[in-house]
């Protein structure tokens, strides 16, 4: 059975693909957005966080013989108080700023990271393995579902749907809306603002090495794994608008599938077709898919 | 009148924002008790100076002492946290939450905060209108959402930003009502107004301000005698 | 002293690289160094001077160096045409990015001319004619309009600086105009300069199109003298570096990026050898020291301190 002459195992073999690749966008760009909504800063090491994400995993079991399961437990909360650091020690300065200088900060601060672990890591990739529990594929009948990729997208949903409950359902989640309009207000209501500013970055760097673990039993684990990877994000997160969690989602998730297809339809086109989508939207709708900023 | 005790004594407070300097050395002493309001033009300070007391501003210096503390050099998070609340002139209301959460989003500050059944019972429309979007609130029922939240936070001194600006009558005098009824249960309030009218009916102090200071101060007492000076400043 | 005079600063700068073989500098550390700083000016053009920021412009050094490469080796036309056509490709590259980019403001055309030169580069990657990986090798020195060999590195060494000062000048004349001047406007308060009717949509896309042409005339001129144009010449790298010589050099000024492109250049040049991916953290560390500390750039710093010594103190008041 096929379509186009493509068997359909290919076709659902890199729509799965995708959906993975989606899967990390919309991860990726939610924590973009909700750090952007609150600390008005395009945080460009997003992607070497991530990066740092996967190393932290794959060292964790180099290094100390922790697995899998420990490591997606760990590693966020690791690279979350980094991320508090940078925020306290740094980020907190250019609030006053305009806020180009906050996207040029983070950019050094990712050139930083991904020149530290390239000095000590080389550029090439390190497996990592997937855990025991999810190796191995499941025959559904009309396809064969490789059980780590299904994993990584349920996770990266579950991820996903859990930060819009706290965000939008939640009594810490009104406080970081309402002071994504009106920090001072919400200051003069008793709320330690500043902090929420701290740990919100933290959060949101911990969603990205959250990512990272997800990421390095499919991909290698290498220096560079981040830096192509934000690159994209910042085209979903152009497509999309920072406006909507709901649409940071949906539009991460919608390129990814995309993407796939592209995979199998057009090989070459696949590293560029969002960007070309990307192209699309600014001609035809400049404030993007859920956009609510001009 | 028995000895009250100072809630807010204000010593050379000078404020800027950026290189603006605006206050330039107010002195004043809100007591325990009292409802204050400051008048004066536009331009004059007031609502300088109420942003000022909360830490708003971008650079202040003198004294601002609340029940006794010294608070200049507290963020505007512990300055709330001292008991006060503060009702912006802008009313703040945030479009990303329902009226509710707006209602619900201060902290408790303190223990005797009203509850949310007091709230609705002086503020009906809220109860109504729960589950909108905060901004899709009229004007009058933001005026009245903005003094709701800060009520049910337990703060006993309320500084209160126009709270009669462009609303109807009916509701201005329903904010009248509330603002006599908190100074029943003890609140100290201070109020800034450009409607003369609404404020002078409830006023215990008076003070005036031009040009970052404080011109005018006296009790309501000797409003009647003040009144040509009162004209004088306020062009009234 | 008052500021000097930019005839003044410009006439110091031409005779400086007139008399530089003479003294010892080697022409082509010298000619790449021209080649950056004027990229570095060209993009000045636009965060300095326009008010945006773009994290793309490598894309147009590296289409300029491909197309001025091709044409000169595959093709075989010499010199000034060829660098007229890697001009003129990277212009047009420009009009078609500008006029997507311009739709957003401040960080979100960052972020689209990023995207888009992330496009740019797969597409060169992929090309069947870009040599791929490898990258297009052997582009000949030529003869400039049909009679000057510049297979001699000094006398290519004056046909760049003569390009060089040229474009600077430009710059100078663009910024000095009362496009300029309008430029100006819209950086500082856009909506009013809107409100008096001026489309500043156009006036952008004009300067964004200048710059890249600009830029383009450096990434042909590197192309020339270099003999070859590579991938990263595209790469995201390479217009945060870019970024980082004006940001150094300080943004808003015209020698500014001239003095950011020769400390970035020099540096990489003295450390290339030696400390191998560290090249990358010092660049990043450079970039948060300038923004944290340094925001003004070396000829800004330079600058108010000049000022500073004009101005007599005056009584606190």
């Amino acid at each position: 059975m096929g379509v186009f002459d493509i068997p359909l195992q290919a076709w659902l073999g890199q729509i799965l693909l995708g959906l993975v690749n989606g899967s990390f966008y919309a991860v990726l760009s939610l924590g973009l957005a909700v750090i952007f909504g609150l600390l008005n800063i395009v945080n460009f090491t997003h992607g070497a966080m991530y990066m740092f994400g996967a190393f932290c995993a794959w060292l964790a079991l180099d290094w100390f013989g922790i697995g899998y399961w420990p490591s997606l437990l760990i590693t966020p909360v690791v690279v979350g108080l980094f991320g508090m650091l940078i925020e306290r020690t740094l980020l907190k300065r250019l609030y006053a700023l305009d806020h180009l200088y906050g996207l040029l900060l983070t950019f050094g601060l990712a050139l930083i990271v991904e020149g530290v672990f390239r000095e000590y890591f080389g550029v090439s990739g390190h497996p990592y393995a997937a855990p025991e529990a999810l190796t191995g594929a499941t025959n559904l009948g009309f396809m064969i579902l490789p059980n780590y990729r299904a994993w990584v997208v349920l996770a990266s949903l579950s991820l996903c749907l859990l930060t819009w409950l706290l965000i939008e359902r939640t009594r810490v989640g009104a406080y970081l809306r309402a002071g994504t309009e009106n920090a001072k207000l919400v200051q003069a209501f008793g709320v330690n603002v500043p902090l929420m500013i701290t740990v919100t970055y933290g959060a949101g760097v911990a969603l990205a090495a959250l990512a990272g673990v997800l990421a390095a039993p499919i991909t290698q684990v290498s220096p560079l794994m981040g830096s192509n990877l934000i690159i994209v994000v910042f085209a979903v997160v152009v497509i999309g608008g920072m406006g909507s969690i709901i649409g940071s989602i949906i539009t991460g998730l919608g390129l990814g599938f995309i993407e796939g297809l592209t995979k199998v339809v057009y090989p070459e086109a696949s590293s560029t077709v969002i960007f070309v989508i990307m192209a699309l939207v600014l001609m035809v709708r400049p404030a993007g898919l859920f956009g609510k900023e001009a | 009148m028995a000895e009250s005790s100072i809630c807010i004594k204000i010593a050379n407070l000078q404020a800027w924002y950026g290189e603006s300097h605006v206050l330039h050395g107010v002195n004043l002493e809100v007591r325990q008790g009292e409802v204050m309001t400051l008048l004066g033009r536009n331009g004059s300070g007031r609502t300088t100076t109420l942003r000022a007391i909360m830490g708003l501003v971008d650079r202040r210096s003198g004294s601002v002492q609340i029940h006794g503390r010294e608070s200049i050099g507290l963020a505007p998070h512990k300055i709330a946290w001292l008991g006060v609340g503060y009702c912006p002139e802008e009313r703040g209301i945030f479009s990303s939450l329902s009226c509710e959460e707006n209602l619900m989003l201060p902290p408790t500050l303190g223990p005797d905060g009203m509850s949310v059944a007091e709230i609705y019972e002086l503020f009906p429309n809220l109860k109504e209108r729960a589950t909108s979007q905060g901004t899709r609130l009229s004007g009058g029922e933001q005026q009245m959402l903005a003094i709701a939240r800060i009520l049910r936070t337990g703060a006993k001194t309320l500084l209160l930003d126009e709270i009669s600006e462009g609303l109807a009558p009916v509701i201005v005098q329903t904010l009248g009502r509330a603002i006599r009824m908190l100074r029943q249960r003890g609140y100290t309030i201070v109020l800034v107004e450009q409607n003369f009218r609404f404020a002078a009916p409830l006023a215990d102090r008076f003070c005036v301000m031009e040009h970052g200071r404080i011109v005018q101060n006296f009790e309501a007492a000797q409003l009647q005698e003040r009144m040509p000076v009162l004209h004088e400043f306020l062009g009234v | 002293m008052r500021n000097p005079s930019p005839y003044l600063v410009f006439s110091i700068l031409a005779l400086g690289l007139l008399i530089a073989p003479a003294i010892g500098l080697y022409p082509i550390m010298m000619m790449k160094l021209m080649c950056f700083a004027l990229f570095a000016c060209a993009f000045n053009l636009l965060i300095g001077f326009t008010g945006l920021l773009s994290f793309g412009h490598a894309m147009f050094l590296g289409t300029a160096g491909y197309a001025a490469g091709h044409a000169m080796k595959v093709w075989g036309f010499e010199p000034a045409t060829g660098l007229l056509l890697g001009t003129s490709a990277s212009a047009l590259l420009g009009l078609i990015v500008g006029s997507l980019a311009i739709r957003r403001q401040g960080i979100y055309f960052a972020m689209i001319t990023l995207a888009l030169s992330q496009m740019v580069f797969f597409v060169l990657l992929q090309a069947p004619f870009t040599g791929g990986e490898d990258g297009l090798q052997g582009i000949p020195r030529g003869i400039l309009l049909g009679f000057i060999d510049l297979s001699d590195d000094l006398v290519l060494y004056f046909f760049v600086v003569a390009i060089f000062l040229a474009g600077y000048g430009a710059i100078y004349r663009i910024v000095n105009s009362p496009y300029g001047q309008i430029l100006k406007a819209i950086r500082e308060n856009e909506p009013r300069a809107i409100s008096l009717g001026y489309d500043a949509n156009r006036y952008k896309l004009l300067a964004f199109v200048l710059s890249a042409a600009l830029s383009g005339l450096a990434g042909s001129m590197k192309a020339l003298v270099l003999g070859f144009a590579t991938l990263s010449d595209a790469y995201w790298h390479t217009s945060g570096e870019v970024v980082l010589m004006t940001l150094l050099g300080g943004m808003g000024t015209l020698l500014g990026p001239v003095v950011g492109a020769a400390t970035i250049i020099s540096i990489q040049n003295g450390l290339s050898d030696k400390v191998g991916s560290w090249v990358t953290v010092i660049m990043g560390v450079t970039f948060v020291a300038c923004v944290i500390l340094f925001r003004k750039g070396i000829v800004g710093e330079v600058a108010d301190w000049l000022r500073r010594k004009n101005v007599p103190a005056r009584a606190s008041h």
